[in-house]
């Protein structure tokens, strides 16, 4: 239930379009941090145009809050737009990579069945060890942790959320028509960089 | 002494070899920088060599510390209108701007600050000076961005000059390393920029909310204006005028506001905020349509915010999107530059008086004056106040001199009773509140206004902070005039604990030296006088003095300012004592 003094936090999937730029993780986490707010979930790739990153961000507040933030990332010269949704208005998935011992996988049938139906595919099989894969939703690789973890789970790690909205024709043609008119620079190389020995000190 | 001979600047044609400092100092040039404020070290050594051969184009101004350099550049900005221009050396240099930056930032003033930084090949080992002035500067910039190549030079100086000055301006800091300094290369021309693909200085006007907003002022019975620096930023005083004039609504300045509209205007009904006028406060929560102009909702405004205009459709004028409903709800949000929406908004506003709403003002100003201020400006007791101390120069300067006010009980003091004819005559820290900014911002207040009088009021806590500057006084020779108001406590710190904290005077009794002696030791004229006979004439000596003068006046030790919205009441709980 809502209310307007106790307005309900949930979990919003912020989307950022931003410049290819070094220092803007740093301008965009600060936003966050400053305000106290924990990010849950922060994932940031190349977007389908070159030059051009997406961040996806989760975190649990209030709307008023997200709606706040959202401004306040928009504001920053290298972005380009950002959007928020609530989980019902996303589709999302995160991956998981479970690491198991081969031996025990290739000893219980039990193990693979199990793993069929957490529909867990093989990404590496190694003589000591196999990896698995799963993709969906936080109950979902949860579940097969719970399942692995009797059979000697090695190591596990899950991937930050990435989030498609529901309900836009997405930024693509915006974004294209922004790199038909202005195309992203090339970066230039340093040349002093990587010759730390050869170049004069005073 | 011996110096080399100087070389004019090599001809900026496209494809001349200039190094990376030539690049950057013609940069400047055709921005049109006339002034640099900045302090010298190893790694902008390079840029400080260039300087050498730019005499005839960029005048620096050796201050006494960087924190001078940056407030000198704001009050250079906040004078001129233009961008002020910083330079710093890596590591502690470029620290010691970052109180300047966030009082920038928080004011929204233009800056473009230069630091110097280590070689390339060097970042990230901790070398000699080396500071991650990109990270330090981040939360404080409007942008920044740290240079490791010569030929990055002219865009990135392009792009942080729009970026200083559009939209909400704001202060913009770039990192330079020694190497891109130094580096030659092919010059291929400097073109300003006024276009960055993923930034939108101004939002799109929204006719639809214009035409909300004008039927809101059109059908209000009690509509009131509150009006912050956004008009002067925007340089709209003339449009915020017309609008005023066509629709009789009385309005109310945040201190960052003051001076865009003239102090004597008859719409003008005073000070908003935690010391300002008691009418405006109070009528905050009567008016029945609050117009907010380029002002942002602060907390020395607003008071409590649950308890604040409650009753109001509230329009609110804004260029900066994440201003709309970050403090206030809006009925109706106009985004946009105020000298594009003011126009708009008056072509649709039906002319009217409203004459009994403002008279409802003056009456609780003629309160006001009863209560407080005939006692303040005409004192009683035989001790000087503040107030009339601003009221004297008042007479003096009628009205035409820019004041430069420092932090504490004097500013509120010299906000609230000083006369003001001109837009950008108030230069104060309004956001960061930072003790020490006056004196350096007077100095660059004087630089980006040589023609008028410059009076920088500074409280004996705060002198202290920046009294370094004097020697910058010294040296370029600047006219400013130095008026400290000597109260012997670190005095607005000191009401609240008389207020606040049962008396409990904890550490806010702050000795002096003798000010007229240090002022001597730089050469600048002084006097001190602590005799209410002796006021005007100190101060006609201090006008007419032909240099910088310095003027002490010995003022009644604990006195308050008031009226007072306590911290945490609302604005209409505003007390008179
Ligand atoms: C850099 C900085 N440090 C501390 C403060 C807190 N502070 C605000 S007002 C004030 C007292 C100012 O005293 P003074 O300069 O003598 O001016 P007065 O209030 O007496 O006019 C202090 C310490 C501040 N605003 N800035």
């Amino acid at each position: 239930m809502t209310d307007q003094t106790h307005p309900e936090k949930q979990e919003f999937n912020i989307t950022v379009y931003t410049e290819n730029q070094i220092g803007l993780l740093n301008r965009i986490a600060m936003i966050f941090s400053r305000r106290k707010i924990n990010i849950e979930s922060l994932n940031t790739s190349p977007s389908e145009i070159e030059g051009i990153h997406r961040f996806n961000i989760v975190i649990h507040v209030t709307e008023e809050v997200v709606s706040k933030i959202a401004k306040q990332i928009e504001k920053q010269i290298e972005v380009l737009k950002v959007y928020f949704n609530t989980n019902d208005d996303v589709i999302w998935q995160e991956m998981a990579l479970y690491k198991v011992p081969t031996e025990v996988i290739a000893e219980k049938a039990k193990v693979e069945r199990l793993l069929r139906e957490n529909g867990a595919r093989v990404v590496a099989i190694r003589t000591d060890y196999t990896v698995f894969e799963t993709t969906g939703h936080r109950e979902e690789t949860d579940a097969l942790i719970r399942v692995l973890q009797p059979y000697g789970l090695i190591e596990f790690v899950r991937s930050a959320r990435v989030a498609i909205i529901k309900d836009s024709d997405g930024f693509n043609r915006k974004l294209r028509e922004f790199e038909r008119a202005e195309p992203g620079h090339e970066v230039v190389e340093n040349e002093f960089l990587d010759s730390r020995e050869k170049v004069f000190t005073m | 002494m011996l110096t080399q001979e100087k070389q004019a600047p090599a001809s900026p044609e496209t494809g001349t070899q200039l190094s990376g400092s030539q690049a950057l100092l013609h940069a400047l040039v055709v921005e049109g920088t006339d002034t640099i404020f900045g302090y010298p070290g190893g790694a902008i050594m390079p840029i400080y060599d260039a300087l050498y051969d730019f005499e005839g184009d960029l005048k620096h101004i050796l201050v006494r510390h960087e924190q001078g350099g940056i407030h000198a550049g704001q009050g250079y900005a906040r004078s001129s209108g233009k961008v002020g221009v910083v330079f710093a050396t890596s590591g502690p240099g470029a620290t010691n701007l970052v109180t300047g930056l966030a009082d920038a930032q928080i004011d929204s003033t233009p800056l473009v600050c230069i630091t110097g930084q280590v070689f390339a090949h060097l970042l990230g080992t901790d070398a000699f000076q080396e500071a991650d002035v990109i990270g330090i500067t981040t939360p404080v910039t409007k942008w920044n961005y740290q240079i490791t190549d010569a030929t990055e030079i002219p865009e990135v100086l392009a792009k942080a000059f729009h970026i200083a000055r559009s939209g909400r301006p704001g202060p913009v800091l770039i990192d330079i390393t020694k190497n891109a300094q130094l580096q030659k290369f092919d010059f291929q021309g400097y073109t300003p920029c006024d276009h960055i693909r993923s930034y939108r200085p101004k939002p799109i006007v929204r006719k639809e909310y214009i035409r909300a907003a004008a039927e809101l002022i059109n059908k209000a019975k009690k509509p009131f204006v509150l009006w912050g620096q956004g008009v002067m930023l925007g340089s709209a005083e003339a449009e915020f005028k017309a609008f005023l004039e066509k629709t009789g609504i009385p309005a109310a300045w945040t201190i960052m506001g003051a001076g865009a509209l003239p102090t004597d205007h008859p719409q003008n009904v005073g000070m908003l905020g935690m010391h300002g006028n008691y009418g405006p406060n109070v009528m905050t929560n009567e008016c029945d349509v609050l117009i907010a102009i380029g002002m942002r909702f602060d907390d020395r405004v607003t008071g409590r915010l649950d308890k604040y205009a409650k009753q109001a459709k509230v329009i609110h004028l804004d260029i900066d999107p994440a201003e709309i409903d970050k403090n206030v709800k809006t009925t109706v949000p106009v985004w946009g530059d105020c000298k594009e929406t003011l126009p708009l908004l008056t072509q649709l506003v039906e002319t009217k008086k409203h004459t009994d709403w403002l008279a409802q003002f003056r009456e609780f100003e003629q309160k006001e004056i009863d209560a407080v201020i005939r006692e303040e400006l005409f004192p009683a007791s035989g001790e000087m106040t503040m107030g009339e101390v601003i009221q004297q120069l008042n007479e003096l300067t009628k009205g035409e001199a820019i004041i430069v006010t420092d932090v504490g009980q004097h500013q509120m003091v010299a906000c609230r009773y000083a006369k003001l004819n001109h837009t950008r005559s108030n230069i104060t820290s309004g956001g960061l509140g930072t003790m020490g900014f006056a004196l350096p911002a007077a100095i660059g207040a004087k630089f980006g206004a040589p023609d008028r009088t410059v009076v920088a009021v500074i409280g004996d806590g705060g002198v202290q902070m920046t009294i370094q500057e004097l020697g910058t006084i010294m040296q370029s020779g600047i006219d400013v005039k130095i008026l400290i108001l000597n109260n012997q406590f670190l005095g607005m710190v000191r009401q609240w604990q008389e207020l606040f904290h049962e008396r409990r005077y904890s550490f806010v009794d702050i000795t002096s030296p003798d000010y007229v002696q240090v002022a001597k030791g730089y050469g600048i004229a002084g006097r001190s006088i602590n005799q209410r006979e002796d006021l005007t004439n100190a101060l006609k000596e201090m006008l007419s003095n032909p240099g910088s003068f310095l003027l002490e006046v010995m003022v009644t030790k604990e006195n308050n300012v008031f009226p007072m919205v306590p911290q945490g009441c609302s604005v209409s709980e505003i007390r008179l004592k």
